[in-house]
């Protein structure tokens, strides 16, 4: 398994007297102990749900708990696919955190760079535009916003969580606020040689952005594949229905079928799991960015 | 980008032609700082800024989804104040800020503080700490119930194991359904802000440790004096966006509860969505909405200013 890990400024290893390494073992025992605790708590409630998918119903909900089911369902996995249009659901949410993370990349590190290495009058009142916005909760406008893409007549299409997610403020605040650590001096370079400002953004700029593109493709993905409300609102007709309402529709008509429903889980997040274990490093590294100058 | 500047102060006033150029050089700037801009601000103006500046009208007038909004002053507000659901909303979505966010914010510098450190594994308890934060809103609800259920849950047999006769019913109890509401979004918001956290704590210069340990302080002294006050900046960063995201709560508790038992976790987004989206009342929704507007508005400039003033 992969894992997280975040630079540290070296800092030199303080003098260990004699006294002091006995305590220091000791400590780091203890350290791995709690960590060791905290961690299987955190898991446990992925690890059951693996566990519950691979059980009989009424396994399920045995007491006392069985932890390794026997026998294994492996059947689950199958059966899934025939009750549920699990296949369509999968299609139609992969079809949209693809969209819409290409989309936010592209007119997201755009913006950036008008914000981050261009200058005009008005250039940081409209930022502030866009900062603002991300403190209002979406619930609080999600009505007029319903309303003006009736009116776009986006409604019931995946075009409306397109158009929802596309242009985020959060992905134009955090490749700025990357973009920002990119020394001017190498975009003025640039511009002494000829490249015209696209070009300074597309030869220069965006490819040494790397980790803040990294983690806007992260989040942006997870978020579309994990979105709930967005789809609940719009996405009335079942055949452009996400994972997740999907899910949530197949818990509620199959809402005794407890092993099944573990399995229809562990397969919503399946995906995002891969995801971020192929990406994660830079994602960290991303989120790390994007807070500390907020 | 630094355009030169020709003339000098006590200079007369340069002629029309040397003045041109610098001019026509910020009307290119200007027109190319918006055509970067414009493609995501065309979208972002139509369904963001265009919709906020709406909600304001609309929560002053009267309308059903077919017939024409009516402007109807001040009347949704009055409405509100005798309107006892939406009492019970804004009491809920108090209740849920008032223990998530300190909970979540002690935890999450909590895990932090024990994670910073270059030892083995590290990176491997961090990844599990930050999973939970990534996973999909149904899936966890609907586990999370599972392990709540009150007769044969996982947390039921294990409080009976250790000795607890009578656990609570957890959402099936009007006095239980927030507590588990809001274990489960505690967990699941810990990751990321222990990774802000993180980040604000590998900041920290070693020196400023070292310094203190010279000057015999301890352990918790080291803590007070020197990782509180440089995390300070974090720590308003993390405490500003936890504020906003546990107002806005929402679809943890959709999934979960639905609001209920009765209305036990009924929160104002809940209520909004139910009054604009299941009976189409949508002015009057937009007047709710309006009031988490300006509490989330409030409480952040609120907190700005806290922050302003221990700058100082």
């Amino acid at each position: 398994m992969a894992t997280l890990t975040l630079e540290r400024p070296t800092t030199p290893r303080p003098l260990n007297r004699p006294r002091r390494r006995g305590r220091t073992l000791a400590g780091r025992i203890a350290l791995y102990v709690t960590l060791a605790i905290a961690a299987a708590a955190i898991m446990l409630p992925f690890v059951w749900m693996v566990i519950s998918s691979l059980k009989t119903n009424n396994q399920v909900f045995s007491i006392p708990i069985q932890w390794i089911p026997d026998p294994v369902v492996w059947e689950n996995y199958l059966d899934i696919w025939t009750k549920s249009d699990m296949a369509t659901w999968l299609r139609n949410t992969l079809i949209l955190s693809v969209t819409v993370t290409c989309l936010q990349v592209l007119t997201g590190s755009f913006a950036a760079y008008g914000f981050a290495k261009t200058r005009f009058p008005g250039r940081d009142v409209l930022f502030l535009a866009y900062i603002g916005t991300i403190a209002v909760p979406w619930q609080a406008y999600m009505i007029p916003q319903f309303i003006l893409m009736s009116r776009l007549g986006l409604n019931n299409t995946l075009w409306a969580i397109i158009a929802l997610q596309a242009f985020s403020a959060f992905g134009v605040f955090l490749m700025k606020q990357y973009y920002e650590s990119i020394p001017d001096e190498l975009c003025e370079a640039a511009r002494i040689d000829g490249l015209t400002e696209y070009g300074i953004w597309r030869r220069i700029v965006f490819p040494l952005s790397g980790p803040a593109i990294a983690t806007l493709v992260l989040l942006t993905f997870v978020n579309t594949w994990n979105d709930y409300l967005g789809p609940l609102i719009y996405l009335r007709s079942p055949e452009i229905w996400t994972i997740q309402i999907g899910l949530k529709s197949f818990v509620s008509q199959y809402n005794a079928e407890y092993a099944l429903i573990m399995t229809g889980s562990v397969i919503s997040v399946l995906p995002i799991a891969l995801i971020f274990l192929l990406g994660q490093r830079y994602f960290v590294q991303g989120i790390a960015t994007a807070g500390l100058k907020g | 980008m630094a355009v030169p500047v020709l003339e000098k102060p006590a200079a007369a006033p340069a002629p029309p032609p040397r003045r041109k150029p610098g001019q026509r050089l910020k009307v290119r700037n200007a027109v190319i700082g918006w055509t970067f801009i414009l493609p995501n601000f065309l979208g972002f103006a139509t369904l963001t800024l265009v919709p906020v500046l709406i909600l304001m009208y609309l929560g002053f007038t009267s309308w059903n989804a077919f017939g024409q909004a009516t402007w109807i002053g001040t009347e949704n507000f009055q409405r509100l104040i005798t309107d006892k659901t939406f009492h019970t909303a804004l009491f809920n979505t108090f209740y849920y800020a008032a223990v998530h966010i300190p909970l979540t914010l002690g935890i999450s510098l909590g895990l932090a503080l024990l994670l910073n450190r270059k030892l083995r594994g590290m990176g491997f308890f961090r990844t599990v700490a930050f999973f939970p934060y990534i996973t999909s809103i149904v899936a966890i609800a609907v586990v999370w119930n599972m392990l709540f259920s009150p007769d044969s849950g996982v947390i039921n047999q294990f409080l009976m194991w250790i000795g607890i006769d009578n656990p609570p019913g957890w959402t099936t109890s009007t006095d239980w359904a927030m507590p588990a509401v809001i274990i489960v979004g505690t967990w699941r918001d810990m990751g990321y802000y222990m990774l802000l956290f993180l980040a604000g704590l590998q900041a920290i210069p070693g020196e400023l440790y070292e310094a203190a340990r010279v000057d015999g302080a301890n352990g918790l002294r080291r803590f007070l004096n020197v990782t509180l006050p440089c995390l300070r900046p974090t720590t308003f960063f993390v405490t500003v966006m936890l504020t906003i995201n546990s107002f806005k709560i929402f679809d943890l508790i959709l999934v979960m509860t639905d609001g209920g038992p009765g209305t036990a976790t009924l929160v104002l987004s809940q209520y909004i969505y139910r009054k604009g989206f299941e009976e189409y009342d949508f002015g009057y929704a937009s007047a709710v909405a309006i009031v988490l507007f300006l509490i989330c508005l409030v409480v952040t400039i609120v907190q700005f200013m806290v922050n302003k003033r221990r700058e100082r």
